[in-house]
């Protein structure tokens, strides 16, 4: 317990310096076109990879989790329909638990 | 949650929804561009909705083995959704703490991307500079970057923090509290509403261009290659030489005048 402590402490702070070194770091380093180009495309890679890991992967090992699969399928869906955010949490989200359902019963 | 990108792009700042979809009003087409400005409005709306997303993870924390106040403490201190899902899905996961800790505060450098921009916009300096540093997420720039001048930007960047910042870390309580009598987080999906969440972020991006698209997929491919040789977490960050792999081959067009 005290690990995960220390481990939300170092993720807070760590968090929280990034923010204020944006606001505080000079504004040449923008001007470097590839730069500016990393700075967009860093969450678009991220954010996939952690899409990728949470709905097909566990521990070690890849795994697709077939009610998880089809709620992000919900997902995609709900997003080609141009839903709002909550309505696309709310698919997906229901998708798997309606799946999840019946896979147990 | 507090996360999502689109509010990097020079040209096309105006879609105020990044991702979240509340102030998509106008079904089908993008109107909102000759009306005028409402950057309270749209901030407002963008905080309640998001910031409604913190139930989803104040149980999903507390399902991975948080305590409800360490999901508090991440709400409040760290702020910024992404990491936060991430970090305790690692916790979930019982992956390295460490690895987990590396990836989540990874996943938060791109605010300090947005912050660059925003240092201008906002032109804050002095001690208040350590309070707006803590809303410089996606959702915050969203909004600020898609009004037409500073004025608008500060008064879109301020709503959108204050009601996010107080939606998200309420949400946060109360799903941390009501996760011990949900049971299993599968049995309501929980454990997609971080996926979904991502997903619906980084959309507008993966509609931008063939670049954005490429990236994603190399992104999974790094990840989901490096499952089974690497430690929980770490797959993630090493996602990032996708991004360093674009950013080289499509840098960014020349800066016109003032961003």
């Amino acid at each position: 317990m005290t690990g995960v402590w220390i481990a939300v402490a170092v993720t807070a702070a760590g968090c929280y310096a990034l923010k204020l070194a944006g606001l505080t770091v000079p504004q040449r380093v923008l001007d470097n076109p590839r730069v500016r180009r990393f700075a967009e495309l860093v969450p678009v890679a991220l954010l996939a990879a952690l899409i990728a890991v949470q709905v097909a992967t566990s521990g070690q090992s890849i795994t697709i989790d077939p009610d998880r699969m089809a709620g992000l399928g919900a997902a995609v869906v709900a997003l080609l329909l141009r839903a709002p955010f909550l309505a696309v949490i709310v698919a997906a989200a229901g998708t798997a638990a309606l799946l999840h359902a019946a896979g147990v019963s | 949650m507090p996360e999502d990108s689109a509010a990097s792009g020079d040209q096309e700042p105006a879609a105020p929804s990044p991702g979240s979809g509340p102030a998509r009003a106008t079904p089908g087409r993008n109107s909102s561009r000759g009306r005028g400005p409402a950057p309270v409005r749209d901030g407002i709306g963008l905080g309640l909705a998001v910031g409604l997303s913190g139930l989803a993870f104040g149980a999903a924390a507390v399902s991975s083995g948080l305590s409800t106040w360490q999901a508090c403490a991440l709400s409040i201190f760290a702020f910024t959704g992404a990491s936060q899902f991430a970090l305790a899905s690692v916790v979930a996961t019982g992956g390295s703490l460490i690895a987990g800790t590396a990836g989540a505060i990874l996943l938060g450098s791109r605010n300090t991307l947005y912050g660059l921009r925003l240092a201008d916009l906002l032109s804050v300096r002095g001690p208040r500079k350590l309070i707006v540093a803590q809303g410089v997420i996606d959702e915050c720039t969203a909004i600020a970057l898609a009004q037409p001048d500073p004025p608008a930007a500060r008064a879109g960047f301020r709503a959108t923090f204050a009601c996010l910042y107080l939606t998200w870390n309420l949400c946060t309580l109360a799903g941390a509290l009501g996760a011990g009598r949900l049971g299993s987080p599968q049995a309501y999906g929980l454990d997609v509403v971080g996926p979904a969440a991502f997903l619906a972020l980084i959309w507008p991006r993966l509609r931008a261009g063939r670049t954005e698209r490429s990236v994603a997929v190399g992104g999974v491919v790094i990840a989901l290659a490096a499952t089974p040789f690497l430690p929980t977490g770490v797959p993630v960050i090493l996602a990032a030489f996708a991004a360093l792999a674009g950013a080289l081959a499509d840098p960014a067009a020349p800066l016109r005048g003032p961003a």
